[in-house]
């Protein structure tokens, strides 16, 4: 075959002005780490209010929060792009769907929340498996002190399953990072389309794919190590977290 | 990571380890007979020169170009039959997809430059077009500058993104550019107010909007990102003994008149699915091209004095 | 609110979205999973397996593939497999690959880094006195691997391995970017040639969803009964 090798491509001119075809990937790199965390944010948040509500005592808290699960796992992330980003906006009024669509950056927001929706739903997957696995005392002896429901959840369940859930939370963050990726259908140029943007006017593939495949394990070594840290730093002593 | 050099290398040494005299030989035309099928990547979306009818079978100017290729491909094998496979591509899966093998001839809407000259061949031009832009009439945008700022929306791997981009940062005009799949989907962004205006070839904008639902709300600017450019069938690089059959039979179709005719068919008459007439005749640039068929990326040699 | 819709769009294009696009969709998703599953096995295996080499390359496989998104994995594969296959057959140009061929090999290669670890959980599961037994018994690696360890890690891991497949099922709407007509992509052609985004696209989540309660409302059931067994 006839490919072309060239390695040096990084580092000539690319045709949108703003300096290497490096620079390229690497502008695509902070926009996949900006849309992860913002998206991630957001998952912890609505994760978190989903998975207590499914460990609450009252049946229509928890299938209230059965039902989102199930809503948000049991379709595929891109269709749930699709829907928040062709659907929603003809579906409101129209002054509003216009609005809505003519905010600058409308992929980045639409990213974020789309897949922070998305992701949110494994985390409060998590946050329930996490809960479930705290002894049965911890919650008896807090309603003993006289905490409320509230309280309980505050100062006692929820600090403990969250170390607990540390391990998985991680992957479910490294989950949200890819998944970013999705969100090239609705335009947004994160790395792995500014890959695909560099292999389209360079024509230099592989060498495209390699970069952005470089770089997405430099983020997942690095969210690996500052999560190690960040387990031992919040380790409880004396309790067994993680594995 | 520090293994990434290594396997890249590896990978280099095995794609270029092949050995080269097979390649002199015949090819793609070698391929094709040791197969017996032959593959042609169609758009979902280029009207009228490769699209979806309604019974999602490819369609169109350069479909039909490219069958003609085909049939002169098996009367130079001397085949009894010959398979014809189907591979749908994107603008920006196509040269790829050709570089490495999936398709032998790539039938839609790609603009023929020196650029991609290096990476494709192509046979004798079948259209020229130029580079413009379509918007909503209400949103009152007809000149290049008048995109500053906006969110404007172009088709992944073509030539006009490429041209938008270099036109935005020389220009310095800001503009926000969204990338889309395919053409449909990039009018679409414009249809729906998602960009306030659409990036490609004139001809391929006329289709989309003589097509739309409200033909009369959409305007096509009168500046041009480009000079009129020739759109070829792509064929593998360096593949001399082929491109001498897809050349022959191209030039034949074109000179006989027969290549007048089909593209009456397709730009002067009712095409499929909706019965639409794009009612677009032949400009002389073409016509004299038709006469004189050339494989030329430089726009200027398609001038007529 | 629905006035401006025409949802009858769906009706004329069933045949299409389902005899053509959903086939897609399901036949990539079966084949995917028992391709993956197997191929999973074998990286497991040689994970577990004593030779360090083996089991060095086989981990750097799993983190590789499990630190990529699909999405650019698709773009790799669809460009890629014609020169592995030209590689491994020793041909003199790149293989003849079909949109399907490519996918379903790009599922394959990918799944399988994930099955892989959930059978490696499958086989560490199993207690080791079972393997020493069935040494004892004179049965050799493979067969004891074969008769005696893989169908109980096998069994065990099956809600897990179901589950990952309904993942799967799902994932393969990312094709999408390639323009193959699955599911999603038949519903999406179908989309942009009438204008009717919102019909075809509520339906094509419709259908998804209902889909994938259905499997998994199926693989709960089946954990309750295995849970029960146990």
């Amino acid at each position: 075959m006839n490919y072309h090798w060239n390695w040096r491509i990084f580092w000539e001119p690319a045709p949108n002005g703003t300096g290497t075809y490096l620079d390229m990937l690497l502008s695509g790199l902070l926009l996949t780490v900006e849309t992860a965390i913002c998206a991630w944010i957001l998952a912890l948040v609505v994760g978190s209010i989903v998975g207590v509500l499914r460990t609450l005592p009252s049946k229509t808290a928890s299938w209230a929060g059965f039902a989102y699960v199930e809503f948000f796992r049991n379709m595929p992330l891109l269709v749930q792009l699709f829907i928040w980003f062709f659907v929603l906006p003809e579906l409101l009024p129209q002054a509003w769907g216009l609005w809505l669509k003519q905010i600058p950056n409308a992929p980045f927001y639409t990213a974020a929340i789309g897949i922070g929706l998305f992701m949110s739903a494994r985390v409060a997957e998590q946050l329930r498996a996490g809960i479930g696995s705290l002894p049965r005392g911890q919650k008896l002896a807090a309603t003993a002190l006289g905490l409320t429901t509230a309280q309980t959840y505050a100062y006692v369940l929820l600090p403990m399953a969250f170390r607990i859930i540390m391990p998985p939370l991680t992957s479910e963050f490294l989950n949200t990072i890819k998944n970013t990726s999705v969100a090239i259908t609705i335009g947004l140029i994160e790395l792995t389309g500014e890959a695909r943007a560099m292999q389209e006017f360079s024509f230099q593939v592989f060498e495209a794919f390699t970069g952005a495949t470089a770089l997405y394990l430099l983020i997942n070594i690095v969210v690996v190590i500052a999560m190690r840290f960040l387990e031992r730093a919040l380790a409880v002593p004396g309790y067994i977290t993680g594995k | 990571m520090k293994h990434l050099p290594i396997i890249g290398l590896a990978l280099a040494a095995a794609l270029s380890g092949s050995p080269a005299n097979a390649e002199e030989l015949t090819g793609t035309l070698k391929n094709i007979r040791e197969t017996g099928a032959i593959t042609l990547g169609f758009r979902d979306s280029s009207i009228p020169f490769s699209y979806l009818d309604d019974n999602q079978k490819p369609v169109g100017f350069a479909m039909d170009i490219c069958y003609r290729i085909v049939d002169a491909v098996k009367k130079e094998l001397k085949l009894d039959k010959l398979e014809v496979k189907l591979n749908p591509v994107t603008s920006a899966t196509r040269i790829p997809l050709m570089a490495n093998g999936t398709i032998d001839l790539e039938c839609g809407s790609t603009t023929n430059n020196a650029e991609r000259q290096k990476q494709v061949w192509f046979t004798n031009t079948h259209f020229l077009t130029a580079s413009r832009f379509v918007s909503k009439k209400s949103s009152k945008l007809d000149k290049i500058d008048d995109l500053k700022g906006r969110s404007v929306v172009s088709t992944s791997g073509t030539t006009n993104i490429k041209q938008l981009t270099e036109a935005n940062a020389a220009r310095n005009l800001g503009i926000n550019i969204i990338p889309a799949k395919d053409h449909a989907e990039a009018f679409l962004m414009v249809e729906t107010d998602r960009a306030v205006a659409f990036v490609m070839d004139d001809i391929l904008l006329a289709s989309l909007v003589a097509g739309s639902k409200e033909p009369a709300a959409f305007a096509i600017s009168s500046d041009a990102f480009s000079k009129a450019e020739p759109y070829g069938i792509m064929l593998r690089k360096d593949d001399v003994a082929f491109k001498k059959v897809v050349d022959a039979a191209t030039a034949a179709l074109y000179t006989s008149g027969e290549g007048s005719k089909l593209y009456e068919k397709w730009f002067m008459q009712k095409i499929p699915p909706k019965g639409l007439n794009l009612n677009t005749p032949i400009g002389p640039e073409l016509k004299h091209e038709f006469a004189n068929p050339s494989d030329s990326p430089d726009p200027d040699s398609y001038k007529t004095m | 609110m629905f006035a401006n819709f025409d949802f009858d769009v769906i009706r004329r294009s069933l045949g299409y979205l389902f005899f053509d696009g959903m086939t897609f969709t399901l036949t990539l998703t079966g084949l995917g999973a028992l391709g993956g599953l197997i191929f999973g096995t074998l990286i497991a295996l040689m994970r577990l397996s004593g030779f360090r080499l083996l089991g060095r390359v086989a981990g750097l496989y799993v983190d590789l593939m499990r630190s990529l998104p699909l999405v650019l994995v698709i773009f790799w594969f669809y460009f890629l497999v014609p020169f592995i296959g030209q590689w491994l057959t020793g041909s003199s140009r790149p293989m003849h690959v079909g949109a399907f061929t490519s996918s379903l090999v790009t599922f394959i290669m990918f799944e399988a880094a994930y099955f892989s670890e959930i059978m490696r959980a499958g086989i560490q599961s199993i207690s080791k006195g079972q393997p020493a037994a069935a040494q004892a018994l004179g049965l050799s690696y493979s067969q004891t691997m074969r008769y005696v360890v893989l169908p109980q890690a096998f069994r065990n891991m099956l809600p897990v391995l179901l589950t990952q497949t309904i993942v799967l099922f799902q994932d393969t709407s990312l094709v999408y970017v390639l323009s193959i007509p699955d599911f999603l992509g038949a519903a999406s052609k179908v989309a942009q040639r009438d204008g009717r985004l919102v019909e075809m696209y509520l339906f094509a989540a419709l259908v998804y969803f209902v889909i994938s309660c259905a499997a998994s409302f199926g693989v709960r059931r089946l954990q309750a009964r295995i849970a029960f067994v146990h």
